[in-house]
């Protein structure tokens, strides 16, 4: 009785999160000219019809650099500043940890409107610059969390070793522990990946003329033209993350870290 | 050939703060010597070795190794060897690359490389081991390779940190007399840092008991099992019954055993190995509260005018039991003199 109580709340819970991506994902599927469910008909013509699609395949490409890009950054600072954290008395440590999580805890629309006002308007960034600097800050929480998680795993007497068999400080990081981060390094770089690439509320604000990410013109998109390429192309997309995270799973064990 | 004063820590202090982990010690080791560092936790014994191999900055004091003043050299550049109590292997390294890591920083040529290593696999008995990874190794095997990882850089001062104390009972015996061959095979100075005294009395050719952060008492094994100068060695050392010298007697944690202590003035304190306290006949009255069979001897636990005291005979003397009352003796010819309680 309570087993299959629960079996139905389960199927409700997955109902209620999957069934919007299903209803999207036959939407797209439709023969018609317009955006309905049930589809009318069954083609893939909207599915091929996607990758023909100049404005998309150049906001693509932006949105790839864009994700690649400020996650390679936000490791950059998020690994040292992990290991600082990790290792050292950092003063002022626990501060430096809740700034550095903030932008999970603060809503990125606000994060997005306040970096627009005080920061890119004042300093009067070009919108690259401001699409690369938000992400970054969005993404370096993640960094510096799961950079964190592997690093717990590795004793610092390991380190020791290795200065005592010569190495210096610097030697003994790049000898000895990044190859054994390096797990938690990938990880964090798909992660950030995709949370950079789903992006909207932030980009919404930081895109300008001629620069836009796939979300933002994907948005733009839905008000003038509503055929089912939209529901085709956000499917691929959501296809696209679920196989990244699937393929990290099977190989760094992704669901470790986070 | 053999300096005497090859390592030489000089008033070394070491403080955090206010507490003081180690308090001016200064001691000085001959080449090839193997010294054991002994002492209960938080003695301050592992804060000196890490000190010694640079990975402690010191408060005062100075270290000499090999007639070079190495006080403010960093720890890369000390040639000190350290086996860490948890091995600290690289986890993603395998055992070849472990062992010879210390010689790639140093860019040793490929065949010297090779030959160096395999000498050392082989000197742990690890030959045909070299491709595992250290978590296909049990603790036996890390632990070798942990020593193969620090011998192969030939250190000047090998620093053994509580070396055997994640092992079993058994394996522990076995690198023992292993660590004993390897010291005598290589000649290497050693610092062996333990809280097992039966380790340190094996191992070492001379024992240094640390307590509070300060050295209690230095000397052969022979000289701390047989004439510790304080209370606190003497436990250590398995003197259990220890009993203060007052003008008229011997007084413990109750009383007083009443007896005529005109020669021994010049002892603050006595003490007695169980087996030294003589039972069934003697000046003394005490009743047997315990009794614990162990083979070949038999410990009993005597409550006395003193206090209680740790008696031990062998499996040939007459039997007690508890409750009896019973006469003893604590002959001041087996006993040790301590000059500090």
């Amino acid at each position: 009785m309570i087993r299959i109580a629960g079996f139905s709340v389960l199927g409700l819970a997955l109902l209620f999160l999957l069934g919007p991506f299903l209803i999207i994902a036959g939407a797209g599927l439709s023969a018609g000219d317009i955006l309905v469910f049930p589809p009318q008909g069954f083609s893939l013509r909207w599915y091929a019809g996607v990758f023909e699609i100049e404005r998309f395949r150049e906001s693509f490409l932006l949105s790839m650099e864009l994700a690649v890009g400020s996650t390679a950054l936000a490791l950059l600072l998020g690994v040292p500043a992990a290991y600082a954290m990790a290792r050292y008395e950092v003063p002022g440590g626990e501060w430096i940890r809740t700034i550095v999580t903030a932008p999970v805890i603060v809503p990125a629309i606000i994060a997005g409107l306040a970096l627009l006002r005080y920061t890119v308007i004042p300093l009067g960034l070009p919108v690259m610059a401001a699409l690369v600097l938000g992400h970054t800050a969005l993404v370096a929480p993640y960094a510096v969390r799961v950079v964190t998680v592997s690093l717990t795993h590795l004793r610092p007497d390991v380190e020791e070793a290795a200065i005592l068999l010569g190495a210096s400080r610097t030697g003994a990081f790049f000898r000895v522990v990044l190859p054994n981060i390096r797990n938690g390094v990938m990880a964090a770089f798909i992660l950030g990946f995709i949370t950079s690439f789903n992006q909207v509320p932030v980009s919404l604000f930081l895109t300008g003329p001629g620069v836009s990410t796939l979300p933002i013109d994907m948005l733009a998109a839905m008000e003038f033209v509503y055929d089912p390429s939209i529901a085709a192309l956000s499917t691929l997309l959501a296809l696209m993350s679920v196989s990244i995270v699937l393929v990290a799973e099977r190989l760094l064990g992704l669901s470790r870290y986070v | 050939m053999s300096d005497p004063e090859f390592l030489a820590l000089r008033n070394i202090t070491i403080s955090y703060g206010r507490s003081v982990a180690v308090d001016d010690v200064s001691l000085t080791v001959p080449q090839g010597e193997l010294l054991a560092l002994l002492g209960p936790s938080g003695c301050g014994k592992t804060t000196l070795m890490r000190a010694v191999a640079g990975l402690l900055p010191l408060t005062q004091g100075g270290i000499v190794l090999a007639k070079r003043d190495i006080t403010r050299v960093p720890a890369n550049r000390r040639d000190v060897g350290l086996v860490f109590q948890s091995y600290a292997l690289f986890p993603h390294l395998s055992v070849f690359e472990n062992v010879a890591f210390g010689l790639r920083l140093r860019r040793a040529p490929a065949t010297e490389l090779k030959q160096r290593v395999d000498a050392a696999i082989a000197m742990v008995g690890l030959t045909g081991f070299e491709s595992r990874l250290p978590r296909e190794l049990s603790g036996g095997q890390q632990q070798r390779v942990a020593l193969a990882r620090s011998v192969v850089v030939r250190p000047n001062l090998l620093l053994l940190d509580e070396p055997l104390s994640n092992l079993d009972a058994r394996l522990r015996l076995e690198m023992r007399s292993e660590l004993h061959r390897l010291h005598r095979d290589l000649g290497v100075t050693m610092i062996y840092v333990t809280h097992d005294q039966a380790e340190a009395l094996a191992l070492a050719d001379r024992i240094v008991v640390m307590r509070a952060g300060k050295v209690a008492q230095s000397g052969s094994p022979e000289d701390l099992y047989e004439r510790p100068t304080s209370g606190f060695v003497a436990r250590f050392m398995g003197f259990e019954n220890i009993l203060g010298v007052q003008p008229d007697g011997l007084s413990g944690e109750k009383g007083m055993l009443k007896i005529p202590t005109a020669g021994l003035t010049d002892a603050r304190a006595l003490a007695w190995r169980p087996q030294n306290v003589q039972l069934g006949e003697g000046p003394f009255q005490g009743r047997v509260i315990g009794a614990s069979y162990q083979g070949e001897t038999t410990e009993y636990l005597i409550e006395s005018a003193a206090g209680l005291l740790k008696a031990q005979a062998s499996v040939t003397a007459p039997r007690h039991t508890v409750g009896e009352n019973i006469a003893f003796d604590l002959p001041v010819s087996r006993a040790v003199r301590l000059l500090e309680v």
